[in-house]
């Protein structure tokens, strides 16, 4: 980029920036950056620049370099929700495509900032990243790639299953943690500082919820409820961990957590985004020829697609339709409060639907077919398939199974079934975490079907 | 003074190498898998079948990053239409098989890993071919060890007319020209003219012949012959990739044994019973023949199922006895599934000769067995006559 465009690209975005705000949008400062293509797809890859290394991330930043290469997609802009707000532009856009994406980004950074899902994210992701991947790499050189690598196979199989409601605000966590890095434990009295360590001092760590207190150890976990957060337990309650093992399920835990709002609210957060780059370009002085470039750009953006759902546009049309029945005021209240699921629910109405032409469709022997029309259907259908994030929902039953310390966890079954042959290659991976027989619990062809991984062996029966 | 609102900057990322870093590791990987599974993919019909020509699809397990999802065929999912879609229209179809893997290309599937890699048969054949060499190889009469080759690597102004280099001239008719002011191709003079030469280099010669017998007869199932061909599939082309001019020979037998043409040997489908005598006397006359003991170093091969006509088993011993002789190796290979007691391999049993080797072969995946056991580097006698 000449030093000439660079003038103009900042003089855009000054401009960009300033309807923004005019039309009510409130976000970080924001940080452009302009990389090569290389980088784009690494942070795509990774979904940030500064975290850990491993194959996996190798394998899509490939895959998406292939597909760039080959001219059959580009990925144009990546945002990264932090304080302040990075984004990153690809090399070698044109300056309508800048300006676009810039409008884009900023309303993304806006969701951040506002929807109530990403009010306990940790805004300084990129540094905690960086220092999580700094202390993977320690042990690495302690414990050797090979082991390490395994190890992050292992707990990458359970990264998804996390509990966001378990997580207390950052601010508190974050606190609760400062105070514990100053005052070892148990020398520490409540709001004595430096007191002396006292026969009762365990009677204070009782204050504290289950997962505050005596980390890490081998402890009873309460056999009376169930645990939705798979990658918490095995990291508290698996007995054969070593501290550096803890230490990286609480990484992925950590990180999984901070993508989570995201996932929840992808067609949310493309929609909002699609809404406003619109709204904003709108108001620029474009020529005419920037006018049918950009008008290009975003069809291509929101271009609906006969086997799933584009986010950009659905999102787009859902907020489109609420700003027309209710005003655009009640777009903010919306981003506010709501998620896919709520937000498909709530404002996913029949006449929609049927505009959209959007259908249920499934395989029916070797052919995929439209089986249903129906919009309650229709939005029913799309509400289950953002339930959890879009992944099966597990929940650890018992930690002590047998009284033999064999972990059992049951698939919260809502219809649909799981891939038997990943569960197969995942249960022993689970196995290697837990350090003992793990069992799964689900239904196959409307039977309870038992997945147990026992002494190296996997082992499948149906339960009556 | 407050944040601005934006920064634009340009950092420098030329060391920022985590994503090549990873994806190197991620090959590595994809190697160790197929290293993992050459038993398997050396046994991959598809590479049999496409004779080496393409890039095969496998599927490489170990690269698949595991983890509790849903099953995508038994899911329902939502689509959007132009407007006109209708319950029941078709939006797609599944051209692999419902082999329940989702293993179905890249193409249009939404959500779909690609559990496959593409692997060129080179890769497969250079992790293959490490690890294999003829065995007990040795010089043979060394006057006719080397050979003359001629090769057209070098371009001069003088030179027999009819090794006239075409390209190089016009280039330097363009040149002359162009130096003269006239950008343009006319008027060759002889100054022009380029000529090829060549260079005579000495190869070193292996002087080896493999004669591959094959039974073909009807006891022969689509899977015996299946795994001979693969066998000798496989063969071939290791022993046209490492060694310079080594002959092969084929030979299809069931009563009678024929010299065939590779193509034939390959493709062609037999029936009736089998005298496997008839190919080692076969292999005896072509030796004779065409390949004196004294100058090649001689490799009989034979796959059968081990079926033979009882009567003929003593005639096959003897004439193994004189196949031996003139042998570097002989090996033979049963494909035998079941695991019966076959007559051939009973006759066999009392062959003790350190240039004697065989082979059973009861599932696919053993064909790379078969070839380590046949041509293992240093690991002569192992894995033989299971």
């Amino acid at each position: 980029m000449t030093n000439d465009e660079m003038k103009q690209l900042e003089l855009a975005i000054a401009e960009i920036t300033e309807v923004a705000t005019e039309l009510g949008l409130d976000f970080y400062p924001m940080r452009f950056e302009i990389c090569p293509a290389d980088i784009i797809y690494t942070i795509g890859a990774y979904g940030m620049p500064t975290r850990f290394n491993h194959w996996s991330f190798g394998k899509a930043f490939h895959r998406m370099k292939v597909q760039y290469d080959l001219g059959l997609s580009k990925i144009y802009e990546l945002v990264i929700n932090s304080n302040p707000c990075y984004a990153f532009l690809l090399e070698g856009n044109t300056l309508v495509q800048n300006k676009l994406i810039a409008a884009h980004v900023i309303a993304h950074c806006d969701f951040f900032k506002n929807n109530i899902r990403f009010k306990n994210t940790n805004r300084d992701m990129i540094e905690s990243m960086s220092a999580s991947a700094e202390r993977i790499r320690g042990y690495e050189l302690i414990h050797g790639t090979e082991a390490v690598e395994r190890f992050i196979d292992a707990a990458l199989a359970v990264q998804e299953h996390i509990d966001p409601s378990l997580v207390k605000p950052f601010v508190i966590a974050e606190e609760e943690k400062r105070r514990n890095e100053r005052e070892p434990r148990k020398t520490k009295m409540p709001n004595q500082p430096g007191g002396k360590p006292g026969d009762y001092d365990d009677l204070w760590d009782l204050d504290k919820d289950g997962a505050q207190r005596d980390e890490h150890k081998e402890k009873q976990p309460d056999s009376k409820r169930t645990y939705k957060d798979l990658i918490w337990f095995i990291c508290e309650h698996a007995r054969g961990l070593e501290d550096w093992q803890r230490d990286i399920l609480t990484i992925l835990r950590e990180e999984m957590l901070y993508f989570w709002p995201q996932i929840e609210t992808k067609i949310m957060n493309e929609g909002w985004a699609s809404y406003w780059h619109a709204r904003i370009l709108r108001k620029l002085d474009l020529t005419s020829e920037e006018t049918v470039e950009y008008a290009k750009l975003n069809a291509a953006v929101i271009q609906p697609s006969r086997l799933m759902v584009n986010p950009y546009y659905l999102g787009l049309k859902i907020f489109e339709d609420i700003e027309q029945r209710w005003g655009r005021e009640k777009l903010f209240e919306v981003r506010e409060f709501d998620m896919d699921t709520s937000f498909i629910r709530n404002y996913l109405t029949k006449q929609l639907t049927e505009e959209l032409d959007l259908y249920v469709f499934e395989k029916e022997g070797a052919e995929w077919k439209i089986s249903d029309k129906k919009w309650e259907n229709v939005r029913e259908q799309l509400i289950r398939s953002r339930v959890n994030g879009g992944f099966p929902t597990l929940l650890v039953e018992d930690g002590d199974y047998l009284h033999n310390g064999e972990l059992y966890i049951k698939h919260a079954y809502d219809g649909i079934e799981l891939d038997i042959r990943y569960v197969e290659k995942t249960l022993p991976l689970v196995y290697e975490l837990w350090g003992k027989s793990v069992h799964l619990e689900t239904v196959i062809e409307d039977k309870r079907a038992l997945f147990s991984m026992e002494n190296g062996q996997l082992k499948r029966k149906f339960l009556t | 003074m407050p944040e601005p609102l934006f920064i634009i900057s340009r950092e420098d990322w030329s060391l920022h190498r985590k994503g090549h870093q990873d994806q190197m590791r991620h090959n590595e990987k994809i190697r160790e898998a197929i290293k993992k599974n050459l038993p398997d993919l050396v046994s991959e019909e598809n590479i049999i079948l496409s004779s080496g020509k393409r890039v095969v699809k496998i599927p490489i397990r170990s690269l698949d990053e595991y983890r509790f999802r849903y099953n995508f065929n038994k899911s329902r999912h939502i689509g959007q239409g132009d407007g006109e879609s209708k319950v029941g229209d078709v939006l797609a179809t599944d051209s692999a098989p419902a082999s329940g893997d989702a293993s179905q290309g890249a193409g249009d599937q939404p959500g779909i890993d690609i559990l496959e890699a593409d692997v060129t048969l080179a890769e497969i054949e250079e992790l293959v071919f490490a690890e294999l060499e003829l065995p007990n190889l040795q010089e043979k009469q060394k006057h006719q060890l080397y050979e003359s080759e001629i090769r057209f690597n070098d371009v001069r102004k003088k030179g027999l007319i009819a090794n006239i280099d075409k390209k190089r001239t016009i280039l330097a008719n363009i040149r002359r020209n162009a130096r003269d002011g006239h950008p343009q191709i006319g008027r060759i003079s002889p100054e022009d003219l380029r000529f090829k030469t060549w260079e005579e280099t000495i190869k070193p010669h292996s002087n080896a012949v493999i004669l591959a017998m094959m039974d073909t007869s009807g006891s022969m199932g689509d899977f015996e012959k299946y795994i001979a061909r693969s066998f000798f599939f496989w063969m071939t082309r290791f022993l046209r990739k490492k060694y310079e001019h080594v002959e092969i020979v084929f030979i299809a037998h069931h009563t009678e044994a024929n010299e065939v043409s590779e193509d034939e040997f390959f493709h062609r489908g037999e029936s009736g019973g089998t005298i496997c005598s008839s190919a080692y006397q076969k292999a005896l006359e072509i030796i004779a023949e065409r390949f004196p003991p004294e100058a090649y170093n001689i490799y009989p091969f034979h796959f059968s199922d081990g079926d033979n006509l009882t009567s003929d088993n003593e005639r096959c011993q003897k004439l193994i006895g004189r196949l031996l002789e003139a042998s570097s190796l002989f090996g033979y290979g049963e494909v035998n599934q079941y695991n019966r007691t076959s007559t051939l391999m009973n006759a066999f049993q009392h062959i003790s000769h350190p240039r004697f080797k065989t082979c059973v072969i009861r599932e696919k995946r053993e064909v790379y067995k078969a070839m380590l056991t046949f041509f293992g580097k240093g690991k002569s006698g192992s894995g033989s006559a299971s």
